[in-house]
């Protein structure tokens, strides 16, 4: 059995393990509310801006312009690059968090100095925070003042933010090595609790990372290429209904393209929405010790988010069926997991505070 | 921390980093251009066909197509490469909890670490080799391979500790 080579105590304020849960649970949630401003100010409305371009596009065509063309794919261009830099910003926040959580769970196993991993913490959670700024920033700061003929400054802080995720990456993957090799913990493991909202989180994520990947495996083999597909045969069509200059067929078309990307996203969306959830669920599930609240509102945070987990990629996928009110729903899902990560924020706020100390003899 | 565990964490922070720096990479060198001829391919398509000229349309259209065949693979494969490496992460830590005997445990490890790696490495292959029925067989056995430790892993959880 690994021995405590090091401090007693886990979870002192400003450890490289408590910047990293704090930090953590808050690009989490930084980015999850993100998301959901996304999802209600600018999905659809984007989308429905994607297919007035479409259409113009068709028109175009069949008024046989082809000067016409180039400025509403400009348009399109710019329409796709902000919808995909903003979901961009959305995932790399969130897979910041989460991956500064995991980080937080193997601090007492990577073998370095203390000083060292809280500088890697710092700089983690530095470049967590600036990576999707910086993918946030590239719709809007294109190519200005660029030397670069692809790359603009906001991609140059992005690249150079996700750069610095990767050398803490490998300079964590050093230490632990290290503790492979003399096997001393350098830090005390977290502590082996048994209680409801632990084994309610350890058993809910894992369930739920498995419906997500039973969900994908489906989606991979049933649909994928025959969407891959069916697009290529929808803007084929569009280009035939144009040329021909049969517009309101070239209409049905464009509406046909829209509902098949509709399709698509949302089944992407509640892929991945699951599997994240699950994985949060289990990483929360580690971090229940350092929630100082009452049993009752652990069990109370942990049901909020294993409901906003469920409700959210459910009606995500509902939304091909009941529109924009499933839409709402799984919003209000995406609301209820902030809200839960809030609250259990909260907790672990508390925990290093003055409102409550470590009790004497608690064994932590 | 015992074996299964270590390979679960180790091999997960491994398959990060290197799904991190296949990310890094393709960022800087491949994506925008990727991006630019896949609009550009779409554009041609209607410019062309605004021009009648259908032959070279559909050409435009096909290259759209081919590169957007591409440019998918190659995010999912950066993204389910970060993903499977967390989930293994975060199980590595959960593992002791799972309540298997250590040499099962070890299997289930090395079934998910060979699961995640071949999957997202098939889906890449498949741009080199468009539509490859031994790349899609590859990728459907990795993703299998994952799901199955995924539920053992998910039974063991449930599953009563054993008596010691």
């Amino acid at each position: 059995m690994a021995a405590v080579a090091a401090s007693p105590i886990a979870f002192a304020p400003m450890s490289a393990r408590r910047l990293l849960v704090f930090g953590g649970i808050a690009l989490v949630t930084a980015g999850m509310l993100f998301g959901d401003i996304f999802a209600v100010f600018v999905l659809h409305q984007n989308a429905g801006q994607q297919g007035a371009a479409l259409l113009a596009a068709s028109r175009a065509v069949a008024a046989g312009d082809p000067s016409a063309v180039a400025p509403v794919f400009m348009h399109l261009g710019g329409l796709l690059e902000d919808h995909g830099t903003k979901l961009d910003a959305h995932v790399h926040m969130i897979g910041a968090g989460y991956l500064s959580l995991i980080l937080a769970l193997v601090q007492p196993y990577i073998a370095l100095g203390s000083k060292t991993k809280k500088s890697l913490a710092a700089l983690f959670i530095a470049g967590g925070t600036l990576l999707p700024i910086g993918i946030f920033l590239i719709h809007y700061v294109g190519l200005a003042y660029s030397p670069f003929a692809f790359i603009g400054w906001a991609s140059v802080l992005a690249d150079t933010a996700g750069a610095l995720l990767i050398i803490v990456l490998i300079i964590e993957a050093w230490g632990f090595r290290s503790y492979l090799r003399n096997r001393q913990l350098s830090e005390s493991a977290l502590p082996d609790d048994d209680t409801w909202p632990r084994r309610a989180l350890l058993g809910g994520g894992t369930l739920l990372i498995l419906l997500g990947f039973l969900h994908g495996a489906w989606y991979a083999g049933a649909a994928l290429y025959q969407h891959e597909h069916a697009e290529a045969e929808i803007l084929g069509n569009i280009l035939a209904a144009s040329a021909a200059n049969d517009f309101p067929a070239a209409a049905t078309e464009v509406n046909n393209f829209g509902n098949l990307a509709g399709t698509r996203a949302v089944n992407i969306a509640a892929h991945s929405h699951i599997i994240e959830f699950g994985l949060l669920a289990i990483l929360l599930a580690f971090i229940q010790p350092f929630v100082f609240l009452s049993e009752t509102w652990r069990r109370r945070w942990t049901q909020v988010l294993l409901a906003g987990s469920v409700i959210l990629p459910v009606f995500v996928l509902l939304e091909l069926k009941f529109g924009l009110l499933a839409g709402g729903i799984a919003d209000l899902g995406g609301l209820l997991v902030v809200i839960a990560l809030v609250g259990m924020l909260v907790g672990v706020l508390r925990y290093t505070g003055t409102l409550d100390s470590v009790a004497p003899g608690r064994q932590i | 921390m015992n074996a299964s565990q270590r390979l679960l964490i180790f091999g997960g922070m491994a398959l990060a980093v290197f799904g991190m720096l296949y990310g890094l990479h393709y960022a800087v060198l491949v994506e925008h251009q990727m991006l630019d001829r896949m609009g550009g391919s779409l554009a041609q398509a209607f410019t062309q066909a605004a021009s009648r000229n259908p032959a070279a349309s559909q050409a435009a259209l096909e290259a759209y197509r081919s590169t957007k065949y591409d440019y998918v693979r190659q995010v999912d494969a950066h993204s389910h490469w970060i993903g499977l490496a967390m989930t293994m992460i975060v199980l590595g830590a959960a593992f002791g909890h799972v309540h298997y005997n250590e040499s099962l445990r070890q299997t289930i490890a090395l079934a998910l670490l060979a699961g995640g790696t071949l999957f997202p490495l098939s889906v890449i292959l498949q741009t080199y080799y468009h539509d490859a029925v031994l790349l899609k067989a590859l990728a459907i056995a990795g993703s299998g391979l994952v799901i199955a430790s995924m539920a053992a892993a998910v039974w063991g959880f449930f599953k009563q500790k054993p008596s010691t």
